[in-house]
């Protein structure tokens, strides 16, 4: 394994990972405010609302992630709705991913006590203080495990872009390895994912740490 | 002077209170015990706002005024729940300040200023940096008190002092709420201890569940 070779398909790696990275943080930007309307939806009286988000949160965590992309990209053009591969690419993955962090929401706004709310009422806080000073905190300490293993999924989910035709990492390393019929490409594209879990893990560690000054 | 006229309040067909009257008079303790399901608990939960009464009115002082209202007259109640209800993602000072600089906008120096004078008078002077889940039992429950006052109510009510506390901690309690008595505070406190309720009332209201025709 000559470094002169490695210095010679770093550069391809290392532009499909770009589009790993861009699939991976316009999903997260995008699906977590879209999770936390899903989820108050979710919560909502409103019962055909409900009943609606119910079925697409079904749908999205009980059909493959793979089938979703291969639906939006080759299933909806026969039905007169087209997607660029990027697009598509990230329409199934925001919807997918919204619809686990609606649930990781769901559940974190559950599990602030009744009692937080009641206090803050007999204070006369109004919706919007209480949500933002006291709900909002205790719900993002809760939620902080669950989302950091979504967000370690996303970066090797990203990888199935491939079945549509997308050059991202993985994508990268398997045309060297076939062209020059050597492992190194794909040992390096398993070296990438783990140094980019590696820096999430890490980052998502100080997130916990930021907030553990209360319980 | 708070007086409570006519109240009543079922859920469905279950009648909880039927036609309660109350009057705490200023610098009293009134005391309400009774039995569980006697309805002390939904009594409380109309006076503070929290359960809308099917009928009844409120008067503070001659002046009626709506436990649910926003308006400054209807802020003249302080609860102090239970389980006490602390803000944990709130240092003891923070839970104190919150409300009074964002409902009554006082100024951030004004309400700290308040706050560690509130802290001294219960012995808590020098809790004011830590969290909830660093104090005892009986420490919180001061603050939740603190927390109260700082909102300036013409009655603070205690939804069963003594229940969520070491049972020794029972006569540090009466003495807290006899020595805001001595302070100017109107108290108005639900227990089920009648030993309790006559070391500290002025007034007593024993409440009994109502014998229900059905069943």
């Amino acid at each position: 394994m000559s470094f002169n070779y490695i210095s010679q398909i770093l550069p391809s790696l290392i532009q499909g990972a770009g589009l790993t990275l861009q699939i991976f943080f316009w999903t997260l930007i995008l699906s977590i405010p879209l999770g936390i309307i899903v989820s108050l939806g979710l919560t909502s009286k409103i019962k055909p609302l409900k009943w609606i988000l119910e079925i697409y949160v079904w749908l999205m965590r009980g059909t493959p992630l793979l089938l979703q992309l291969i639906f939006v990209f080759y299933g909806l053009p026969i039905i007169g709705i087209v997607f660029q591969r990027y697009d598509a690419a990230l329409v199934a993955f925001i919807l997918n991913y919204a619809a686990y962090f609606a649930e990781i929401f769901r559940g974190g706004f559950q599990s602030v006590s009744v009692g937080q709310y009641e206090a803050a009422k007999v204070l006369r806080l109004n919706y919007w203080q209480t949500v933002r000073k006291i709900i909002i905190p205790q719900v993002v300490k809760i939620v902080i495990p669950s989302i950091g293993n979504e967000v370690i999924n996303l970066v090797k989910d990203s990888s199935l872009v491939y079945v549509i035709g997308l050059g991202d990492l993985l994508r990268a390393g398997n045309v060297a390895t076939s062209r020059d019929v050597t492992l190194v490409p794909l040992l390096l594209v398993g070296l990438i994912y783990l140094l980019l879990v590696g820096i999430c893990t890490l980052i998502l560690r100080q997130v916990e740490k930021r907030y553990s000054y209360f319980k | 002077m708070l007086e409570v006229k006519n109240l009543k309040k079922s859920f469905g067909e279950r009648v909880i209170l039927d036609d309660v009257n109350l009057t705490v008079r200023d610098d009293e303790i009134l005391c309400i015990v009774g039995p569980s399901g006697a309805g002390k608990t939904t009594l409380l939960r109309c006076i503070t706002g929290l359960d809308t009464p099917d009928s009844g009115e409120f008067l503070m002082d001659g002046q009626p005024f709506d436990p649910q209202g926003t308006g400054a007259s209807d802020r003249v109640i302080g609860v102090v729940f239970q389980d006490f209800n602390l803000f944990p993602n709130l240092s003891v000072m923070e839970n104190i300040t919150l409300a009074p600089t964002m409902v009554l906008k006082e100024s951030k120096e004004a309400a700290v200023k308040n706050a560690k004078k509130l802290l001294g008078e219960l012995g808590l002077s020098t809790k004011g940096d830590l969290y909830p889940w660093q104090l005892s039992g009986g420490q919180k429950q001061r603050v939740a008190i603190a927390r109260a006052l700082a909102m300036k109510p013409k009655i603070l009510c205690y939804d069963e002092p003594t229940s969520a506390l070491d049972p020794n901690l029972r006569q540090e309690v009466a003495n807290i709420i006899l020595s805001l008595k001595k302070g100017g505070v109107t108290q108005l406190v639900v227990t089920h201890d009648l030993d309790f309720a006559e070391e500290i009332a002025d007034d007593l209201l024993k409440v009994n569940p109502i014998d229900q025709n059905q069943d």
